[in-house]
């Protein structure tokens, strides 16, 4: 993300201190992670020390300090899912990735996380990608839907 | 600025309005141990060593006298059973994280508590927030913080910040009560110091 951006993301949000945490998830969306210049420019221009910058970054979830893969999976975890087999789905995106929850690839294709409940039990084991619910997931099912992403 | 007469530990204290009950208690030379607390730092209330019984109106509670205000008619209790209790409890959870912090192994005497009881931790950092808060708002430097949360939380120095204001201050270092934070410096300094360039700066 180009610094030109970061400031124009900054301006929307009329250079706001206020608005740091607005700014930071803006930064995320648009580029899935928040590199070090975008910070240091957003510390700059909201004169707001680096640290503190750091420690909400660090804080939230939602913010990403190292860089994200293009597409987001998430296998849900949660008690119903558990019980109808997500771990075995888990083990399928694991075995097929490389990566572990928490992880992306090198070649930035996939970031996996693991999430306590997606609110679809009904349709469990469930996995989300790139925010599309698949329902009903199996590991064969599981390896054919991985397929569709480049 | 009223003056306020309060009891703590039986003897009446006047104080200033605004004054904690600790600031209160250390005038009349009653001591309350503290580890988070330090004079020149807004209060912060993160150690929770200074928990006093405060009784109101006939009803008792259990607060932080670091962060709690002096209030007319104020009947504190710096030592009890249940204080004394909780004391050794949270000493020995730091215990846990620090075995060797000084400050800790005086205090775990005289409140009996066991360095053993709880299963070793070693972190060190007891997120007590005096080098961030010291470097915040006594050097309004920010070279250190806080990063992530709850029990995974670490004390983390910006290292291009660091690297200009750290060297002729330090002023955090005799503050730490472990050597959390000298380490981190050290380690900071070791792997993260940006390298002596051989072209100037680039101006901003
Ligand atoms: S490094 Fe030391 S001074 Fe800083 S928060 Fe941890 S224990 Fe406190
Ligand atoms: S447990 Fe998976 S959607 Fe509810
Ligand atoms: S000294 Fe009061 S909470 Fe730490």
């Amino acid at each position: 993300m180009d610094k030109a951006r970061v400031d124009q993301i900054i301006d929307k949000h009329e250079c706001e201190a206020s608005s740091l945490i607005q700014v930071l998830l803006d930064i995320q969306s648009e580029n899935h992670w928040l590199p070090k210049e975008a910070l240091e420019r957003v510390a700059e221009r909201l004169q707001v020390p680096l640290t503190r910058i750091q420690h909400i970054a660090t804080f939230y979830k939602a913010f990403s300090l190292v860089p994200k893969g293009r597409h987001k999976v998430h296998v849900c975890m949660g008690t119903a899912c558990h019980v109808r087999g997500a771990q075995r789905v888990l083990d399928t995106v694991q075995d097929l990735t490389g990566i572990k929850p928490g992880e992306t690839d090198l070649d930035l294709k996939f970031s996996l996380e693991t999430v306590n409940c997606l609110g679809c039990c009904s349709l469990g084991p469930v996995a989300e990608i790139d925010g599309k619910t698949h329902g009903k997931m199996a590991p064969a099912e599981m390896a054919k839907v991985l397929k569709n992403y480049e | 600025m009223s003056e306020i007469i309060l009891k703590i530990d039986g003897r009446e204290v006047a104080a200033r309005e605004g004054m904690t009950v600790l600031e209160a208690a250390q005038k009349a030379g009653i001591s309350i141990p503290t580890l988070c607390h330090h004079e020149k730092l807004e209060p912060y209330g993160g150690c929770r060593l200074c928990t006093v019984e405060a009784e109101i109106r006939g009803r008792t509670q259990l607060v932080a006298s670091c962060l709690y205000p002096v209030e007319k008619n104020l009947v504190v209790r710096t030592r009890s059973e249940k204080v004394d209790r909780i004391r050794k409890m949270i000493l020995e959870l730091l215990l846990a994280h620090a075995p060797d912090a000084f400050e800790l192994q005086d205090l775990a005497q005289e409140y009996g508590a066991d360095k053993d009881r709880f299963e070793k931790e070693p972190s060190f950092c007891l997120h007590c927030g005096l080098c961030v808060r010291y470097c915040a708002e006594v050097k309004k430097k920010y070279a250190i913080g806080f990063v992530d949360r709850g029990t995974k939380r670490e004390i983390s120095f910006i290292p291009e910040i660091a690297s200009n204001e750290c060297w002729n201050c330090k002023e955090c270092f005799p503050l730490c009560p472990t050597e959390a934070l000298q380490a981190a410096f050290v380690l900071t300094k070791a792997f993260a110091f940006p390298s002596p360039s051989l072209e100037p700066a680039p101006a901003e």
